[in-house]
């Protein structure tokens, strides 16, 4: 029998490269096959991504915090009454259920219409409402609360696709709706949440009519920048009187962060 | 026409032949969000027995989608060779089954076959055959296309090395193509999703991949998959590109909300072709198509989303391309649910790709809002792999970090070659061998120590 102790993990080479992407490389090999401690690895991070979409946002925690900053909120619901429901049924995450709708209706009239309404809903990752929505805000309403913005009470959603805003807005008579939702959770990226800002919704709109802030997080896109972002993109909108693929190429023209250069240490001589 | 069937007391009857096509679908969430699904089990069964009795002939005389209204229907009937279709023209789906499984089903009839078979035949015959039917039938298919190497030969199995980066940063995507390259990977194509979509980011990344496969002398082509206009563009502009990229669907108002169109799609492959930058081929066009993406755009027709799916193949074989790629469990929950559901829907799409002949490949992946998981991935990989998929995905440990999906890695294109003894395109599996990538014999091994040049361009480093 031989007694050879050699290790059966083969060490990669190039693990050095490993500071220059955050993508999963140089995870060595037994065999040709993945290592045992990359394999369970992997299987943690896929558990906490799945974790994060079957996760209920809890809406009472959030609507106190936000009610213990003087925010007016208003508790909705869309017509996919379940998790699998919603998972498999986009269209009736698209829309408020009846309750939601009569609420809405019978709110009192402001004084002066709303300018924009704040739209949260959990999306496919309540993880991400959870730990970027409140903070968030915490950046973005102050800004607004010195302009003239006339900002509607802050609507919570479960079970919501990004198109519930344009019905919740339509009700509330809002010029412009702002929905924070949790996007699609990568396996690196369980908390991501986006922004997608919408001038004169109403129900049946497209993505085209919107324009998108994406991976806001702390290892992603910085509150203040997504705030930035937005503030620029409400403020054209406004002032162009349109939102979505007609504003973006404006919107780009914001600072863009890591291009990158052209240089690499592949084709340098 | 209208169609029915008893079956256990029961009438079942079907409105139209896209009904019927529907409704004998093997169940999946997209054709319930359509409303086009069977009710239950047994009407599914009775669609797929009325199914198997209708004549191959009738695809020819009745369009699921009108082709008054839709160029791809118009693409299937005027393009459709009657004489090749003349040795199954008298059959029924169901015969047509067992003649596929029948020993007058081989490598060279099948070739001959395909140019005279629409997608809705492809798409009808599938819906009654199991799983084991789909790997029997596709592996006896040989679909060989060229361009800097050979796909698609017996016993080989490629991939596309994807090094996706969430910027785009040109040192972050060199590492990946570095851990690619070294566990074999990049044979179909070195392709990158680009971050940014502009004219100017696409060439700097093109520039950057051609200068790499021409340093190292790599048997592969490189593509950005941005749009084909895009592409266009930057041809005209100089940028050095091998394949042209185009997503593409099985309905002319899917591919619309895509922004193609046939025509487009031709102007996209002359520019290509213009620039005869193949050595041993001239299949210049790669694309991407899967299940659900006709109704996600709302240009279904009512039509199940598997038919639509082939008919996209239909599209691709136009215009003669190195690569067909099915991103099977990509577009989420709503369409294909689960494990079982993406296994089923990527054998299907390689059958029928493979049966119109063109060169199919697929990307076993799935989203985390799916019910799927890399046991699922395992189990469609090895199925694909026996079928013969010409080519999957390779990304650095399965984690896709720019798109947020999971797909195959290096070491699972590995796993597959080494369980079916299948090897890389000929041309790519010489330069593992003669650069040292791996070890030079006939089990796949690779090599202790890092290649001299890799070696080289690493020393710099810290």
């Amino acid at each position: 029998m031989s007694n050879d102790k050699r290790p059966v993990v083969s060490i990669d080479s190039w693990s050095k490269l490993r500071q220059y992407t955050p993508a999963r490389i140089a995870l060595g090999h037994s065999g040709t096959s993945l290592p045992t401690k990359p394999h369970l690895e992997f299987q943690l991070a896929h558990a906490q991504a799945r974790d994060a979409v079957h996760h209920a946002l809890d809406i009472p925690a959030l609507d106190e915090t936000l009610r213990s900053r003087g925010h007016a909120t208003i508790v909705l619901g869309s017509r996919a009454d379940s998790r699998p429901t919603y998972l498999q049924r986009p269209d009736l995450g698209r829309r408020l259920n009846d309750d939601s709708v009569k609420l809405l209706k019978s709110m009192p009239a402001p004084e002066k219409p709303y300018d924009v309404a704040f739209v949260i809903g959990d999306g496919l990752s309540a993880l991400a409402i959870e730990e970027n929505a409140t903070k968030f805000l915490d950046v973005m309403l102050p800004a607004l609360a010195g302009s003239d913005w006339q900002v509607a009470p802050l609507c919570i959603v479960k079970e919501a696709r990004v198109a519930i805003g344009d019905e919740v807005a339509e009700n509330l008579g809002a010029k412009m709706v702002v929905v924070l939702i949790g996007e699609r959770p990568g396996l690196s990226s369980p908390d991501s949440m986006g922004i997608y800002m919408t001038l004169n919704p109403r129900t049946g709109l497209t993505d085209e009519s919107r324009n998108c802030i994406s991976n806001v997080r702390p290892a992603g896109l910085s509150y203040e920048h997504a705030a930035h972002k937005l503030s620029y993109l409400m403020t054209e909108a406004r002032r162009r009187g349109l939102s979505g693929v007609n504003l973006k190429d404006e919107a780009e023209a914001l600072p863009r962060v890591n291009t990158g250069s052209a240089e690499n240490f592949l084709i340098e001589s | 026409m209208r169609y029915s069937h008893d079956v256990g007391g029961n009438r079942y009857t079907f409105d139209s032949l896209k009904d019927l096509l529907a409704k004998a679908s093997p169940a999946r969430s997209g054709d319930y969000l359509a409303g086009v699904a069977a009710g239950d089990d047994e009407e599914r069964v009775a669609a797929q027995m009325v199914l198997a009795d209708t004549p191959l002939s009738t695809f020819l005389s009745d369009a699921v989608v009108p082709y008054e209204s839709d160029e791809v229907t118009r693409l299937i009937i005027d393009d459709h060779d009657a004489r090749a279709f003349a040795p199954v023209a008298h059959l029924t789906v169901g015969g047509f089954r067992d003649w596929l499984l029948s020993d007058a089903a081989n490598e060279a009839s099948l070739k001959a076959l395909a140019p005279g078979l629409t997608p809705e035949m492809v798409a009808a015959v599938s819906k009654i055959c199991r799983v084991q039917d789909l790997i029997l039938i596709a592996q006896k298919c040989r679909v060989v296309t060229k361009f800097r190497n050979t796909i698609g030969l017996k016993k080989r199995l490629s991939t596309r090395l994807q090094p996706n980066h969430p910027t785009d940063d040109p040192t972050g995507i060199a590492a990946s193509v570095v851990d690619g390259l070294m566990y074999g990977s990049g044979d179909a194509v070195i392709g990158i999703n680009p971050a940014t979509d502009s004219i100017a980011a696409v060439t700097t990344l093109v520039e950057m991949l051609d200068e790499v496969i021409r340093r190292y002398d790599i048997p592969t082509q490189s593509c950005v998959l941005t749009h084909v206009t895009t592409s266009i563009e930057a041809i005209n502009r100089g940028a050095p590109i091998d394949l042209v990229f185009q997503s593409i669907a099985g309905t002319e108002a899917a591919n619309s909300s895509f922004g193609v169109n046939l025509a487009v799609l031709q102007e996209g492959r002359d520019a290509a072709l213009g620039l005869q930058r193949g050595t041993v081929g001239e299949n210049v066009m790669y694309f991407e198509t899967g299940q659900g993406s006709a109704l996600s755009a709302n240009a279904h027709h009512g039509v199940d989303q598997q038919t639509l799916e082939a008919r996209a193949y239909a599209v691709a074989r136009k215009f003669e391309p190195l690569l067909v790629n099915t991103v099977v469990g990509f577009i989420g929950p709503e369409y294909l649910f689960d494990g079982r559901q993406i296994v089923r829907a990527g054998l299907e799409d390689h059958f029928c790709g493979k049966l119109l002949g063109v060169p199919m490949g697929c990307d076993i992946c799935y989203t985390n809002h799916a019910e799927a998981d890399q046991n699922d991935m395992d189990v469609l990989l090895t199925l694909l792999a026996a079928a013969g998929v010409s080519f999957i995905m390779g990304i650095p440990g399965s984690d896709d970090i720019m798109l947020n999906y999971q797909t195959t890695s290096f070491h699972d294109a590995l796993y597959a070659r080494k369980v079916l003894g299948l090897q890389p395109a000929p041309e790519f599996e010489s330069w593992l061998k003669e650069t040292g990538i791996f070890e030079a014999d006939e089990e796949i091994r690779l090599a202790e120590s890092l290649p001299k040049p890799f070696r080289h361009a690493l020393e710099h480093l810290h």
